[in-house]
Order: structure tokens, then sequence, then C-alpha cells
């Protein structure tokens, strides 16, 4: 991290919060009006009527269809290619491969610029090089999209293997401490933690591993691409369109605005829908053949594209003292990367801010290995991070004799315990609190096997759930005021599932003192004010920012509209607020104008404003954070193995609640995907080639109906002062702790501790 | 080749290889029956053929000529939705949306099942005549069509609302 950024840190950590912009609490945050009615998603209608229309759906004239070749080695160099009998194939437009390919340039690494969107940074098509297997080595356009694969399978390669790096045993003897994980240290060590665990009256110390994930949304990843001279559309299914755009244009060497992204609807995104090969590839393809391109990958493609979540090894050893607070704390582990890769699955950040101890030690590492780029997926890191932090510190209760509820509540910390700064809100306790009292943990008996009904024995199991706020730089919001009393608001965002037009229109209209249905928020689209990317749970905190600026621009402009043949003439900004369809006087009702009216008397057909929000310096002033305590109840069969979730409850602390329905939906989804984590879920990649040998929905085992008992969700509702409407994101903490609170339900049991994720019933026996 | 789809009849010139998922989706434009995975394991693609649920994408478009095809286009009528399509609103049955129609048309070609005796896995008499329109078997039965995104609880209650109550009246 540069010298700049940490003076600015320090400096905004010791600045008074109130000096920061946003840093008086939202007055919205305690307003019940609008701001978390339990309203139905506006594009329902839409999606249940299959018109929502995504990205492989958009038909252009001319279009093509593209279909993939894959390489079936790790590392080498492509040594032959024929392509001359599926060029011959019937309806086929173009078969491109490195040899015709356009030049382009790598694109930007993720992080390396603002909006760089690139996942490994790897050439793409550029060279005979094969650095993974599944790399695309050949694209066939055609007709129609029978044809194009099947011309694909026409094409044939030979290749000349070099060794690589493909067993994660091997390259973890030799794996290295990066630079930073995401920006933070890769390591922190307060205190000696290995002489207090040594020392400690109680004791765990312990190993566990995890799989690789995929996402596996149900939309197959998509792109309809068309050129008209430079000028360059992509229909993406994108969690990034502004991302997108920009590095689309460095790989094509056009400029930013030469390139339009459009994202209205995502079918499933979890981290997966970024910008990968295939866009690009399509892109290269429709700009080599002259037609508009539609690629759809297949199931199958989308593994060997598409990365996921990496496997882990994680140690998490604890030290107590008798009175219950901790000695030590300590949680070390690697990860498995490909060598140029940011997404090293960041297990460590949850032990850095959720328990007091005397002394901390977090170390991750990262391998180098010959294998497709990891993507974040959910809570990267926190996923399975919490799965070994929760199970350790179920360990340790059972070692001292202590409820595990107890002993969170002995470690809570007061304030941030590595970074040393103060919570921005925190009530994890209470969460915990109110999830016992409702799911009625005080009917467990901590002796595992204790409870048995016929061959079933059953168990219940907690775990803590966290993952951190984050708010993204960067955004900008437009307002459209129309003479008629309506909002339109404009920004590049995006709608995954989340109900971000439905909660930012609640959003808006309580804002501006307009009725719902009469403020529409329009996303999806570069055309649009430049949004910030769908991830990190990042997007509502971001968006309401930008709201709230351009909000704030809107009041000066109507207030100099209004002028002095007005009720607010003479009035501040900071002497209004927004109510019924216009603006009053704080403490004068009476002084009041509608908007109509104030726009119909400057003769307006609508008023414009655009603000950007500003910097997210309470990222660094606090420790910002939601929470959560995870309740499971598991019913194992005592012959089989068979493992069932028979109740499942969550407990959560993230703030203000915006939409109760829409809200209630991501939890329960975040949730879903942890029991899938838990139980079923594994990307089986082979050690020798390097190759994942599930590639489909059939032989990966994501939740079905059957899966899925009724769930229960609540909440704290407790806003955090220092958020826009004093909310966070929920996106992902929904799917943190839940492989814990399965596998500490399993362990109550049947008294097995599993330590290696997924807990599938040959584990069992 | 000729298909009935939604009571309407199309033209197309066909591949032979083409599924009756694309053939819905890129020569006919009825795009809101989704592909998936195009192998059969996620339900995206279901369609009612004579009022029978099917993958469509494991079904070739040529052997369908003649026969009634029902996509979720054809569910509810233009000025008004379905109950089930009200209640998949109502009760947040989907985030993404992705998966919704096969959801939907698969809850319609199941209803039909139960109310016409088929038994399935968590049936207690596999000769009942009135099989329960419990969560339980709407779970088992709807097990064939994914959400990832995790909508089952919404879709079980938005199925249950409207087809035991179609049951009981």
């Amino acid at each position: 991290m540069s010298i700049i950024m940490d003076v600015m840190k320090t400096a905004v950590r010791l600045a008074p919060g109130s000096w920061l912009p946003g840093g008086t609490p939202d007055p919205l945050m305690n307003k019940h009006g609008l701001i978390g009615k339990p309203a139905s998603r506006i594009d329902g209608p839409l999606k249940v009527q299959g018109k929502a229309r995504f990205a492989a759906e958009v038909s252009l004239p001319g279009l093509v269809y593209a279909s993939l070749l894959y390489s079936t080695i790790a590392r080498g160099r492509i040594a032959t290619l024929e392509t001359a009998e599926a060029e011959a194939a019937p309806g086929v437009a173009l078969v491109m491969t490195y040899r015709n390919a356009p030049r382009m340039a790598p694109p930007p690494l993720m992080m390396s610029a603002p909006k760089a969107a690139g996942a490994s940074g790897l050439p793409i098509m550029q060279d005979a090089e094969i650095r993974w297997n599944g790399q695309p080595v050949a694209l066939v356009l055609a007709q129609t999209q029978e044809q194009a694969d099947h011309a694909v399978s026409l094409i044939r390669v030979t290749y000349a293997v070099a060794p690589a790096v493909t067993s994660f045993d091997a390259a973890k003897a030799k794996a290295r401490t990066p630079e930073n994980i995401l920006g933070e240290p890769s390591s922190i060590e307060i205190g000696d933690a290995e002489k207090a665990l040594k020392d400690a009256a109680f004791k765990v110390d312990l190993i566990y591993r995890t799989p690789r994930h995929n996402h596996n949304a149900i939309e197959l990843h998509a792109a309809t691409v068309a050129w008209n001279g430079d000028q360059l559309t992509v229909h993406d299914a994108t969690q990034m369109v502004n991302g997108t755009a920009w590095t689309l244009a460095q790989v094509f060497g056009v400029k930013e605005e030469q390139v339009r992204v459009l994202s209205p609807y995502v079918g499933g995104g979890f981290g997966g829908k970024g910008l990968g090969d295939h866009q690009i590839l399509a892109i290269a393809a429709s700009r080599l053949s002259g037609r508009p391109v539609r690629i759809l990958l297949s199931r199958e493609g989308v593994y060997r594209v598409v990365g996921g979540r990496t496997t882990t090894e994680q140690r998490v050893a604890l030290g107590a003292k008798p009175d219950g607070t901790l000695a030590a704390l300590i949680h070390t582990g690697v990860a498995a990367t490909p060598t140029r890769n940011v997404c090293p699955e960041q297990f460590s950040f949850p032990a850095r801010h959720l328990y007091a101890a005397n002394a901390i030690k977090v170390a991750q590492q990262v391998t180098d290995m010959d294998m497709l780029a990891n993507i974040f997926m959910r809570a990267p890191g926190e996923s399975v991070g919490t799965y070994a932090l929760e199970c350790a510190i179920d360990e340790l209760a059972e070692a001292m004799q202590l409820d595990p509820i107890e002993l969170r509540r002995r470690i809570e910390p007061e304030k941030d315990p590595t970074s040393g700064t103060p919570f921005s809100s925190r009530h994890l306790v209470e969460a915990y609190r109110h999830g016992a009292e409702r799911f009625g943990w005080d009917r467990r008996d901590p002796t595992p096997r204790s409870r048995r009904e016929g061959e079933w024995l059953i168990g219940m199991g907690c775990a803590t759930a966290t993952y951190p706020y984050y708010r993204m730089p960067g955004g900008a919001a437009r307002i459209r005021l129309t003479a008629d009393g309506r909002a339109i608001v404009q920004m590049a965002s995006h709608e995954m599932g989340m109900g971000t037009a439905t909660v930012q229109a609640q959003h808006a209209a309580e804002r501006l003192g307009l009725e719902y249905e009469k403020v529409s928020f329009e996303y999806g689209d570069t055309s649009l004010p430049s949004g910030t990317l769908a991830g990190g749970s990042s997007q509502t905190a971001s968006i309401a920012a930008a709201i709230i600026a351009v909000s704030e621009v809107l009041t000066k402009e109507l207030l100099k509209l209004a002028g002095n043949d007005s009720p607010l003439a003479g009035l501040k900004p900071d002497e209004v607020e927004a109510r019924d369809g216009g603006l009053c006087h704080v403490d004068e009702p009476g002084r009041f104008e509608s908007y109509v009216s104030i726009l119909k008397r400057a003769h307006r057909d609508e008023l414009v404003c655009e603000a950007e929000a500003p910097q997210p310096f309470e990222m660094w002033k606090y420790s910002m954070h939601s929470y959560g305590a995870q309740f499971c109840e598991v019913r194992v069969n005592a012959v089989t193995g068979e493992i069932r979730v028979s109740r499942f409850l969550g407990s959560f602390d993230c703030g203000r609640i915006l939409n109760a329905k829409t809200a209630t939906s991501q939890f329960k989804g975040g949730i879903i995907m942890g029991l899938g984590l838990a139980l079923s879920e594994e990307t089986l990649f082979d050690e020798r080639s390097g190759r994942i040998m599930n590639p489909s929905l059939a032989e990966y085992h994501v939740p079905v109906h059957m899966d899925v008992p009724a769930i229960e969700v609540i909440w704290t509702d407790i806003p955090d002062p220092h958020s826009p409407l004093g909310a966070h994101g929920i996106g992902e903490i929904g799917i943190t702790g839940v492989g814990a609170a399965v596998a500490n339900a399993v362990y109550n049991a049947t008294g097995k501790r599993i330590r290696e994720l997924p807990i599938t019933l040959d584990k069992l026996l | 080749m000729n298909f009935t789809i939604n009571e309407h009849s199309y033209e197309a010139e066909l591949d032979n290889r083409t599924s009756l998922l694309d053939l819905l989706r890129n020569h006919l434009g009825f795009t809101g029956t989704k592909k998936g995975c195009d192998q059969g394991a996620c339900g995206a693609c279901t369609v009612l053929v004579d009022g029978e649920r099917i993958n469509s994408c494991l079904a070739l478009a040529v052997q369908y000529q003649g026969r009634a095809i029902t996509t979720i286009e054809g569910v509810g009528t233009a000025g008004e939705m379905h109950a089930l399509q009200r209640a998949f609103v109502e009760h947040d049955g989907f985030q993404c949306g992705y998966c919704t129609p096969g959801q939907i048309c698969s809850a319609i070609g199941m209803a039909d099942e139960i109310k016409r005796g088929v038994p399935s896995a968590v049936t207690e008499h596999v000769a009942a005549h009135n099989i329960d329109f419990s969560n339980e078997e709407i779970r088992e039965r709807m097990s064939g069509n994914l959400c990832r995104c995790g909508a089952y609880n919404g879709i079980v209650e938005a199925v249950r609302e409207t087809f035991a109550e179609e049951l009981a009246s």
C-alpha cells in the first residue's frame, strides 16, 4: 500500500467523525415510512411472465452464434491446429484461433486501476501458449448454434505438453506470502500468539480443509455483441458494467465512451459474472467477421473459463484462560491460486475483527498453480474462513464445558482487535440472544448423540456470521425531476436479484418526499452516470450515497429555481426538507412549495441534477462489519449417515433493513448456498491433469427444493449511524457461518467432528 | 415444420438437431423459456406439452410437431397474470428471475400430477386417490427445478397457496 494512502487513512482515523462526508447520521435512518416496507419487486411481473430480457435474448439482424473449443492440457503449447474441416462445415462464418485473432492487449488486472476488471491479466488467444486446462483455443461462428457446436467438434488440436503445477500439496510446499490480501496486510501479529497458546489453560489447534466451489448461477454466461465502426455495444450478463466497458476499451484500443455495456437483468451472479475471456473472444470474432455475435457458454464452458472459489487449508488454534477469555487466537493457512490472480480467498479476514484475544496471529499464503484464475464467489474468504474459525470456537467451548454462545459473549471485543478502530455498529451479542430465544437453543443437550428419534440422531449447532461493510468510490447518480412531479433516478448499477431498482425507488421516494409510484430507478447501462460494481455487498450503500449527494444538489437547484416569489424564498438547503412532493421549511411546514409548482413557475419541463458520492472515508474511520448468529438443527441417519437440515434460523445485525421482503430472500439465499457449501458442493479438480472433472449441474450438487427446510430470518434493524440510510449490504453475510453451524450441529448429533467440507455421508460412517 | 405453441401455429425451417428449447428461444423468439444447462439437470427450460411438464432442452423439436406446447408466454392471459404468477410476486418466489418461468411451468404440470393421483417418492400410499398438497410433496416434486438464488421457501409458499386453494374449491 502506498505511503500516501497510509497517511490519509491515519488522518481520517484521527479526524472527528462529524468532519467526514456523511459524518452526521442520515436523518432517514430512523424514519419508518417507505424504508423497510416489504414492497414486492418492481420487475416481478416481467420476470414471472418471462418478459425480462437477458443478455442472450437480445436479437440483432445478421446475428451469428459462437462456440468454443477448450484445451485439454494445463500447460504447454499448441503443436498442430487443423481448422480446414470446420471452416468448410455448413453455416460457418469464422474459425478464430491465435493465428487470426485480432491483436488485443491483455485485460488490466482487477484492482490495478479503478475500473480494471480482468480476472487474470493473461493474454487472450494471442499465442500458442496454454496456461490452464480448459483455456479456449478456438472459436467458431456459424448461422445456428447447432452448426457452430458441430464445427467445433471438427477442429483437431495437438499439444506439446509442458510440466504443470496442478497438485495443491506440491504447490503448498512452495507457498508464498503475497504483498497484500486485497489491500490488507497478508499477516498480522499482536503479541506472541504461539507462546500464549502453549501456556493456555484450554486449547485447540486444528486443521480445516475446504474445496473449490462454482457459482452456478442458473443463467449461463452470455453476451450479444456488435460493432458499428469503432462503436461497440455489448449486451452482457455482468455485475460490473462500467468496469467491463473501461477494460474492453483497453483491450481493443478504443475510448471508454465508444463502448456501451447494457445489462438490465442478470440471471444470478454471486461474484461470477464479471469480464471473462468469453466476452472478449466474442467481441474479437465480431470485429473479425463483421457480424453481430451471440456467445452463450455451455454449462461445461462456464466451468472451463469462469473460475470460482478456491480450495483452502486453514489452521485455527485457540488458547483460553480459565475465565473463558482468549489468550491466543491463531488463524493461518494457504489458498490455491494461479500466479496472476487477485482472488486469494481471504479466509483470515473474520479472525481479524471478530473476537478479543491477548495475542493474535493471522497469516495467509498463496500458491503458484497452473489453473484457471479464481473469481470472487459469495463472501470469498469469509464463507470458508468462518467455517474453520467457528468450528474451532465450538470445539474450544466444548473443551471448556462452556455453552458456545456464552464463550462468544466472553470474547466480545470493545474495539476492533487488530486495527484498534472503534466499531461503527456491532450488536452480535444481541443477535445471538434473539436467535437463541427464537430457535429454542436452551433445548440443546451439549452432550453429543443424546437426542434420537428412531434411526435419526438430532443435533443443534450455531456459528457467527460476519461480512465487512464496503462502499465503493466513484459512483454518481442523476435525478430527472419532471414537471408532472415524477423523479427518474439513474445510475449504471446492477440487478441480479437483490431488488436494486425496488429498494432504491423506495429510498429515493422517501428522500424526495414523493409517492413510491412516482419514482423509478434506471440502471444497467453505461450511458447512465457511472455506477460501481455489484460486489462485496457494496452496491446498496454505494448507490444510496450517490442518491443522497444528488438530492442535496437538487434541493439547492430547486431553491434557486423557486426564487423570491416562493414561500421558500430566502431559505437555505439545510433549512428545508422534502415532503409531500415538494420542499418545506423544517420548522414551519406551512412554508411549502411543490416540485410541480416550482417547475411550472420556472417554465421548466424538467430539472436534471447529477452528483458523485463522497469518498467512503467511514470505512477508514471505523471498523464496519455486518454480523449474524446462524442456528441449525440437523437429523443424521444413524444407519446410512444421510444428513438432513430440519430447521435453520439466521439472526442478523446488518444495520437498517431497507425492504423486509427482498432482504429476507437475500438472507435465505445466502443461507441456502451455505447449506450447499456445508453438505454437497465441491468442484472436483484432477490433481494430475488440472482439469475440472464435474463441470455440470448433474455432478456438482447445489441444494434443491427437497434439501431446504422452511428457514427463519430475523434481524436487529439497528441503524449504523455511519452508513447511508444506516444500512449495510446483505448479499453475502447469509452464507457466512452456515458451514460451521451445520458442522457443529452434525457434531452435536453424532459426536463426529468433520473438518473437511463438504460433510458427506461417507465421512460420518 | 409446423408447431403449435400457446394455441398458435408456427412454421420453422429447422436443422434436425435443434432442441425444442433452441427452437423456442433462437428461432421463434419465445425467450421466456430459459437455458440453464442444456442437459436436463436444472429445469429452467421446463415447458408443458399436452399439459405435461418436460425439459425442452432434452427434446428434439422435430418430435413435437402437432403437440400442444405451452410456454411461460402462454401462462395467464395478455391482460391478466395466472394466479401462480401473482403468488410468485407476492411471496418473492424468485430473485434474479431466471429459473422462474421453468419453476412456474413445472408447478402447473406438477399440480396436475397430484390431482391425477400420480404418487411421488414421499407419498405415503402409492395408490392413494387424494394426495395431500403438502410442502413435502411440493418440495419433492419440484426438486428438478434448481434455483441458485435460493428462493425455494417463497416458491413452495406460492405453489401451495395457489393450488391448495384451487384443490379445496
